[in-house]
């Protein structure tokens, strides 16, 4: 069956896809909120001071899209993995 | 208004509401009922909301106030590690479930060989660091209960004994519901629920107040954000430095703290729920820091110049009217510190207890954990002393702080002591060189850095360090200034304090790990910890041939309870194959109980337990082996990989060499044919000149006639003898033939082969017979023996070159049977020859004989089929060939031997 194959195999790739994007996701979070390093800040003369409505839209813009980042991958590899972990051998408790 | 009364009767039925919820969680968890709402993921994230405080719900307001959005850092660090639980909450759920860790402490003694001077440290750590978070509880609730005293008509109102009172409920619901049972890891259930029911409630609260503040009060999502950007912090103020700091402390803190291990590790009931919280909890973080700049904003807009901050969140719905909004916010407040008083508190004193007070407890009494008395019943006293300890500390430290200082700088103080344990922590479950001593002196230099910079400096210039310390340095050395280390000043003094103590801690950590070295114990746990996901199996280090069961036994049942004990104890029985008796004392089993009890008094303490039944670990050679499980992996695959090259080599050999036979075999064949070939073509072609002269030419003389019929007919001879010869060879060489075994005597058997080669025409040939023992009588196919011999001697006759040809045949027996030795005066055969004489059609050369090549390779084939052999024997001169034959084939008896063949 040949092509049952093919469909489990794209499957486990796309599983092992999903789980590099679980592992990168905290680091993009960190890149996007490290951003305010480079705001300017008063008093440095570096150009006019970002208004408190643009920085509170940007963080916590940055925070629902990590969430909802993190609730997506959870939806394609931890049910899926769950699903998968009926076949593994119990781990001693 | 609110009165003051009023607030306490609500605030009490809240409290027995909490006792009651604990109390039936508690009560359906042992009736195993509503497993699925207590082991939920909704639970578990709920219970990680301890993490926000009365810091959060209170303090955050404050912090936004004062500066900006620099308060949101502290739920950003959290929101990443959450986020990246694949990196290292997974590893340290399963480190904490395969190693049955109770605590923090725990684990990083554990990691470090069960080490207890560890444990005492990092516990005693954890306490100071916590102390002064616990003073911050129970501080905003006096606080918040004195914004409705100052607002109603309550003078008598007392905040010492407020605060005493609040401690003294907090203790009691601790000590009810968290020391319940002993073993940690059966979740405490009742603690478990509260706490998740107190998170929905300070959730709740917080989104209550903000809502109302951006919608009532601040007309709107746009106005509200107009109104914020034309506020005192209306711009981004937050130096980078002191942002990223922030950050890394909170993320830190987050998996450090002794709380938040509690319910992160300890209380996790599988690993899924992890990845559910990976969304879930920063959603509840989000939430929770939403509306914080909005209700600092438009407090400092609305509440008089001097007001409070910290209380924004309580205020601000009290000077509105809104009494039912500034009760449930006055709730969540009260959540916040009360459900973090009451986890921090059961982690801390389970570290207590299990690291300082049973250690002492066992070294005071040593050498008697078998002795009478309720081991059980100390762990648990131990435990509610350490509770009411631990609340009266926070206490003393509450009233000797005088509960001035802004909740926000109490906060950071206590993350960054905690935030101390991270380098032995991830050393510990990441790099295998970390060693006890490397952690042991980054913690102790990273922790002695965060005294001398963060929580001194905070009680204030003049409290507890001199104002001469602060400019000068201790003892006068400038390097040595609390906020200007090694002489670099002007850094902010949380930064600097954060930045020098974990990086001197990570350094001193990473550097003596890397000149020490580990014990063996701590290598195994090491292997154990850093490849925890590989194999979860337990580790083995007893060696328990003194154990005594019913030793194990009583002590088990003091520690885990008498039908528990004796259950762990039927079920270890059973699985050794043991029906109605005590298990043997077996490694594993030891091991197993160690981990069982090391749920109830931590590992350190077990370890010690055990240890004095069964009389000390040592580690065993299978262990060693673990230990070096790498590099006896790899040594074993370049085992099997060298063996495999070899056998590979081995049948490559083989194959060359069968390759070889074969082409020797097919020249063989093709040589046979070619022989064969001419063999048969030379007699066909004198038959045929023959007979045509016999048939074309008409006058021949009767004596040409004759003679030509004559050769036809010798050359048919000859062809007969030849392919008789061929079809003799190919039987004997195809195993058909059947033997025709007879008895004779060898003299006799000698007499027909001589006489038979001897006879017709042909070159004279002298045969001596030298014999040792005359009368020797075969027993073997005589007839096959006789063309054996015939063949031999006609050889001999045929090929023999002296003048005077002579034939010696020589009989002698031999251990291994009886040799005949034909040698003839000849002059030999060349040795170059030798080896191929046995083949087919091999002839010598030059010689014009009748033979066609056979006769040798016949007499090979016959000899090996009676069991034994003719070999040519390489003498000074003359041929020699041996017949030799075995012994089976010698017949004792020499009397009458008779011509009786059987066939």
């Amino acid at each position: 069956m040949p092509a049952r194959r093919l469909f489990l195999e794209r499957r486990s790739y796309r599983m092992r896809r999903a789980m590099d994007a679980v592992r990168l996701l905290p680091f993009v979070g960190l890149a996007l909120w490290m951003v305010p390093l480079l705001w300017a800040v008063p008093g440095d003369g570096q150009g006019a001071p970002i208004p408190m409505s643009s920085a509170l839209r940007y963080l916590f813009g940055v925070w629902v899209v990590l969430i909802l980042g993190a609730l997506g991958l959870w939806w394609r590899t931890g049910r899926g993995a769950a699903e998968d972990g009926a076949d593994d051998p119990p781990r001693p408790r | 208004m609110v009165a003051l009364n009023e607030l306490v009767i609500v605030c009490l039925a809240y409290v027995a509401g909490l006792f009651l919820v604990a109390f039936l969680a508690e009560r359906a968890a042992l009736r195993g009922k509503g497993g699925a709402l207590l082991r939920s993921p909704l639970v578990y994230t709920l219970s990680l909301s301890i993490y926000c405080t009365a810091w959060t719900f209170y303090g955050a307001v404050g912090y936004a106030a004062r500066s900006g959005l620099e308060y949101v850092t502290i739920y950003l660090g959290p929101s990443l590690v959450m986020i990246g639980w694949w990196w290292g909450l997974r590893r340290l759920v399963r480190i904490g479930r395969s190693q049955r860790v109770t605590s923090i402490a725990d684990l990083i003694s554990s990691r470090y060989g069960k080490s207890n001077s560890l444990a005492i440290i990092v516990t005693l750590m954890a306490v100071i660091g916590v102390t002064p978070y616990i003073a911050l509880q129970l501080q905003s609730v006096v606080l918040s209960l004195s914004i409705f005293a100052a607002n109603g008509e309550g003078g008598s109102y007392n905040p010492v004994s407020a605060a005493l009172w609040v401690a003294a409920g907090l203790a009691l619901f601790t000590v009810l519901f968290g020391t319940r049972n002993l073993n940690v890891n059966e979740r405490h259930h009742g603690v478990v629920i509260a706490v998740a029911v107190e998170a929905i409630v300070k959730l709740v609260a917080s989104l209550a107040v903000g809502i109302f503040v951006v919608w009532s009060l601040g007309g709107g999502v746009e106005q509200t954000l107009a109104r914020v950007d034309a506020s005192a912090i209306g711009e981004w103020q937050v130096q980078g430095g002191r942002w990223a700091t922030l950050t890394l402390l909170s993320a830190a803190a987050f998996v450090c703290l002794p709380r938040m291990f509690q319910v992160m590790v300890v209380e996790n009931d599988e690993e899924r729920h992890l990845q559910i919280a990976s969304w879930a909890f920063p959603l509840y973080l989000m939430l929770m820091s939403l509306f914080v700049v909005p209700i600092a904003v438009v407090g400092l807009d609305l509440m008089p110049p001097g007001s409070n901050p910290d209380l924004f969140v309580l205020s601000l719905p009290l000077s509105q009217g809104q009494n039912g909004l500034a009760m449930l916010s006055f709730l969540g407040g009260f959540s916040s510190a009360t459900s973090m008083v009451i986890v921090a508190t059961l982690a801390l004193s389970t570290m207590v207890s299990n690291h300082i007070v049973m250690p002492i407890w066992l070294s005071t009494r040593h050498g008697s954990a078998v002795q009478s008395g309720d081991v059980r019943q100390v762990v648990l006293l131990a435990r509610r002393l350490s509770i009411l300890l631990i609340i009266a500390l926070g206490v003393l430290y509450y009233r000797i702080s005088g509960g001035s200082a802004a909740l926000a700088a109490i906060g950071t103080i206590s993350f960054g002591g905690v935030a101390q344990f991270l380098p032995a922590l991830l050393g510990g479950i990441f790099w295998r060189g970390a060693t006890r001593s490397g952690a042991l002196c980054g913690l102790g230099i990273g922790f002695a850095i965060w005294v001398f910079t963060m929580l001194l400096p905070s009680f204030g210039v003049g409290a507890a360090l001199s104002a001469e310390i602060f400019n000068q340095g201790l003892w006068g050395q400038s390097w040595l200034r609390p906020q200007a280390l090694f002489g670099i000043s002007g850094l902010d003094p949380t930064v600097h304090a954060v930045v020098w103590s974990l990086s001197l801690n990570a350094l001193a950590f990473v550097a003596v790990s890397i000149v020490s070295f580990p014990d063996p114990i701590e290598r195994l746990q090491g292997a154990q910890f850093v490849n925890v996901l590989e194999h979860s199996g337990p580790a083995r280090n007893w060696t328990a041939s003194v154990a005594g069961s019913e030793d194990l036994m009583i002590m088990a049942q003091r520690i885990l309870g008498a039908p528990e004990a004796q259950a762990f104890f039927r079920a270890e029985a059973e699985a050794q194959g043991i029906t109605g008796g005590l298990p043997e004392p077996t490694p594993a089993f030891v091991q197993a109980l160690e981990r069982e009890l090391a749920g109830s008094v931590g590992a350190a303490t077990a370890h010690a337990m055990v240890s004095q039944i069964v009389g000390g670990t040592s580690v065993s050679v299978q262990d060693l082996l673990a230990v070096a499980d790498e590099s006896a992996q790899m040594l074993e695959y370049s085992n099997q990989l060298e063996q495999k090259s070899r056998e590979l080599t081995e049948t490559a050999a083989k194959l060359r060499s069968a390759n070889e036979k074969l082409t020797q075999l097919s020249l063989q064949k093709d040589g046979f044919l070619s022989q064969i070939s001419h063999e048969l073509r030379t007699p066909m072609t004198s038959i045929r000149s023959f007979s045509e002269i016999l048939r074309d030419a008409g006058k021949l003389s009767e004596a040409d006639k004759t003679r030509y019929a004559s050769i036809i007919h010798s050359e048919t001879l000859r062809l007969t003898r030849l392919l008789d010869e061929l079809l003799d060879l190919s039987v004997l060489e195809n195993g058909q033939v059947t033997l025709r075994m007879g008895q004779d005597r060898l003299s006799d058997i000698m007499d027909r082969a001589v006489t038979t080669a001897l006879a017709g025409a042909g070159p004279a040939l002298a045969v001596r017979r030298e014999t040792e023992a005359p009368d020797i009588v075969l027993h073997t196919d005589i007839d096959r023996l006789v063309q054996v011999f015939i063949n031999l001697v006609s050889n001999a006759r045929k090929y023999c070159d002296a003048a005077e040809p002579a034939l010696t045949i020589r009989t002698s027996r031999h251990a291994g049977g009886l040799w005949i030795d034909f040698v003839d005066n000849g002059s030999g055969i060349d040795a170059d020859v030798q080896s191929v004489i046995f083949e087919k059609f091999f002839r010598i050369s030059g010689e014009e004989a009748e033979g066609v090549g056979l006769g040798l390779a016949i007499c090979q084939e016959i000899m090996s089929r009676l069991g034994g052999q003719v070999i040519y024997l390489p003498i000074e001169s003359g041929t020699a060939f041996r017949v030799s034959l075995p012994q089976s084939v010698l017949v004792q008896e020499t009397g009458n031997p008779g011509k009786t063949a059987v066939s």
